[in-house]
């Protein structure tokens, strides 16, 4: 569960503060599909990164599964990583010239698990993210980008996380390989995994059950299925 | 981390620039080799002058006419040339209770002919004393006796280089053959053992005759050129040295030894100014060697620092799944120090080789000393440590938000 309260970011230049993010609060339940959307300078990469406990808030709390996560050094934020998020990025991130099962057990890796039991593991993620056992021995750069998407969805299942965060999962991809990674997304919330999304795109939001919308560094929408235009006209221009 | 995984980390990232890691590895082993090598020749000089210096003789102690002129060795070319030792010198020293033996001797270069082969050579005239004093051995013949310097005999004992030279190298019945030493005929009695080089003179390529011979028929004067003493044991070397140096001061009327007109050596003073001249030349030439150490290591810490730019994404990502600062750190330490520990171990085997090539075939005598490859090993380590240590910090310093975004 991820708690937000009053979280606000300022970030120091040389000479003026800008402020990514005003006094957020919000609350996702285990279990949920959530859009962050929002465009460009909004402020929604800077909760992403509050939320991937890649970066901590300026002031305010953010309780990940209950921990408080705001307040920790680099190195226990790296354990929070390790433990309970994984993540997807809009550039798949795949180590080159490697393959797609030592892809997927790099985190283990880190994480201290056994060998045998991370290649068992990485099999079982690549198949959650559909992808064929066939390409478990491919070379990462030997993919298609669909692919290495699902490779990337299948690294950051492989740690079992609480929370998986998607940013702008599909913007590297054409529009038939962006649908079937948001079907992935899809069924693996239906297994019973909290998504993340993060993107500026309506189309790609209007697949998550919840969206919350975010401008100026404020969110200024926050609703349910049913009722997303709502939302997605608070931040139209 | 486990170590497992870190080995197997490192060795697929740098298999993954086969050509930049062999090149960079190339730099550690061609600085590591040749600071094998070098030290092994520099070390292989250092023990074949002190071992044909100990050659010359044993506990010997050397006076030479000429002042003395620095602590160091006197050069030979100087001998003969003053004229300041006498056979009355000779005498009062073997009175010295710690002068075994005592072997005046004459030396000059002379043209011997011999059938229509002729050469130059070295020409001593000695006293039988001399074999003992400088462990020359007979292989054929007799040696100078008392008897041919009393009567001044025109005999002569050849070195084997001399004999070959002469008489060919198939000669036999050398023993009986005149040759013609500055015109003047001497009969070969004997001949020498082949001894090999010895510090500054060979000798192999030598013709032993009287002392008195050589002094009434070929210099034509009574001065020595050299005056070898054999001190009872080694410890009675320096307290002889001084010994003869007061007594000759005595001798020769001089009162301030600085002017004085004859040098003392002792054997353990050419040991040591000898071993100094090749320790320098070891050090000279293990300096060099380290200079290209050291830019094989600017290699490594270049190399790196490109490796730590091109991996940023990659170092975010690892960052993002959970590397601690302390995984990245070690992760690129470790690659650094990879590199130069491939490159140390087959710097050693080569500049192994490369010594026993050269020993093995006579080129140079070299020695590759235990500590010598301990020392590379650890040298190469600490390269690695050293120049890895940066930018490994650097990566593990990166920020993994801004890692993520490096295009």
């Amino acid at each position: 569960m991820i708690e937000c309260k009053n979280i606000t970011k300022i970030y120091k230049g040389n000479v003026e503060e800008t402020v990514a993010l005003k006094n957020v609060s919000f609350t996702i339940n285990d279990g949920e599909f959530v859009a962050i959307i929002g465009p460009s300078g909004s402020g929604k990469s800077t909760l992403m990164h509050t939320l991937g406990a890649l970066d901590t808030p300026t002031s305010g709390k953010y309780f990940l599964d209950g921990k408080d996560v705001s307040k920790l050094s680099d190195d226990e934020l790296a354990d929070i990583r390790k433990g309970k998020i994984g993540f997807v990025f809009q550039a798949f991130n795949l180590l080159p010239r490697t393959t797609v099962l030592r892809n997927v057990m790099l985190p283990l890796m880190y994480a201290g698990v056994p060998l045998e039991e991370r290649e068992k593991r990485a099999k079982q993620s690549l198949e959650d993210a559909g992808l064929n056992e066939s390409h478990f021995d491919h070379l990462s750069n030997q993919l298609s980008g669909g692919q290495m998407q699902r490779v990337a969805i299948a690294r950051a299942l492989v740690n079992n996380p609480s929370l998986i965060l998607a940013d702008e999962p599909t913007g590297n991809l054409d529009s038939k390989t962006g649908d079937i990674v948001l079907d992935t997304f899809k069924k693996l919330n239906e297994q019973g995994r909290t998504i993340v999304l993060i993107t500026h795109e309506r189309y790609i939001a209007e697949h998550a059950k919840r969206v919350i919308a975010i401008k100026d560094g404020e969110i200024v929408e926050d609703t349910l299925q049913g009722n997303k235009n709502k939302t997605f006209n608070a931040i139209k221009e | 981390m486990k170590f497992k995984d870190l080995f197997k980390e490192t060795f697929s990232s740098l298999l993954m620039n086969k050509a930049r890691s062999g090149l960079t590895v190339l730099g550690i082993v061609i600085g590591i080799g040749s600071v094998i090598a070098l030290v092994a020749i520099g070390q292989g000089a250092t023990s074949s002058i002190e071992s044909s210096i100990e050659s010359m003789g044993s506990n010997l102690v050397m006076v030479t006419p000429g002042a003395q002129q620095g602590a160091g060795v006197r050069i030979s070319a100087g001998r003969g040339s003053a004229k300041s030792l006498t056979a009355e010198d000779v005498e009062e020293i073997s009175k010295l209770s710690e002068a075994e033996t005592v072997a005046p001797v004459v030396t000059g270069q002379y043209q011997v002919t011999a059938k229509g082969t002729n050469t130059r050579t070295s020409v001593v005239g000695v006293t039988p004393a001399y074999a003992d004093v400088k462990s020359i051995e007979i292989s054929e013949g007799v040696f100078i006796t008392t008897q041919n310097n009393k009567s001044s005999s025109k005999v002569a004992v050849i070195g084997p280089t001399v004999r070959d030279d002469l008489f060919g190298e198939d000669a036999i019945d050398v023993i009986g053959q005149n040759i013609r030493i500055n015109n003047i005929i001497f009969k070969v009695v004997g001949i020498t053992i082949a001894k090999g080089t010895s510090g500054m003179s060979n000798a192999d390529d030598m013709i032993y005759i009287p002392l008195s011979t050589i002094q009434r028929f070929l210099t034509g004067n009574e001065y020595l050129s050299t005056i070898n003493i054999e001190a009872i044991d080694q410890n009675s070397m320096s307290v002889l040295q001084t010994e003869i140096t007061s007594l000759l001061l005595d001798l020769h009327n001089i009162t301030d030894s600085a002017s004085a007109d004859f040098t003392v050596t002792t054997q353990e003073d050419m040991i040591e100014s000898a071993s100094s001249i090749s320790e320098t030349l070891s050090m000279l030439l293990g300096g060099i060697a380290a200079i290209s150490l050291i830019v094989g290591g600017i290699g490594i810490m270049n190399m790196m620092l490109t490796t730590v730019t091109e991996r940023t994404r990659e170092i975010g990502l690892r960052k993002a799944i959970g590397a601690k600062r302390k995984d990245i750190n070690t992760q690129f330490l470790v690659e650094a120090i990879m590199l130069t520990f491939i490159g140390g171990i087959i710097g050693i085997i080569i500049g192994g080789s490369a010594a026993f090539i050269l020993n093995y075939f006579d080129i140079i005598s070299t020695q590759v000393s235990l500590s010598s490859v301990l020392l590379a090993f650890g040298v190469s380590a600490a390269i690695g440590i050293i120049f890895g240590y940066y930018p490994a910090r650097r990566a593990s310093n990166l920020n993994p938000i801004e890692a993520l975004r490096y295009e």
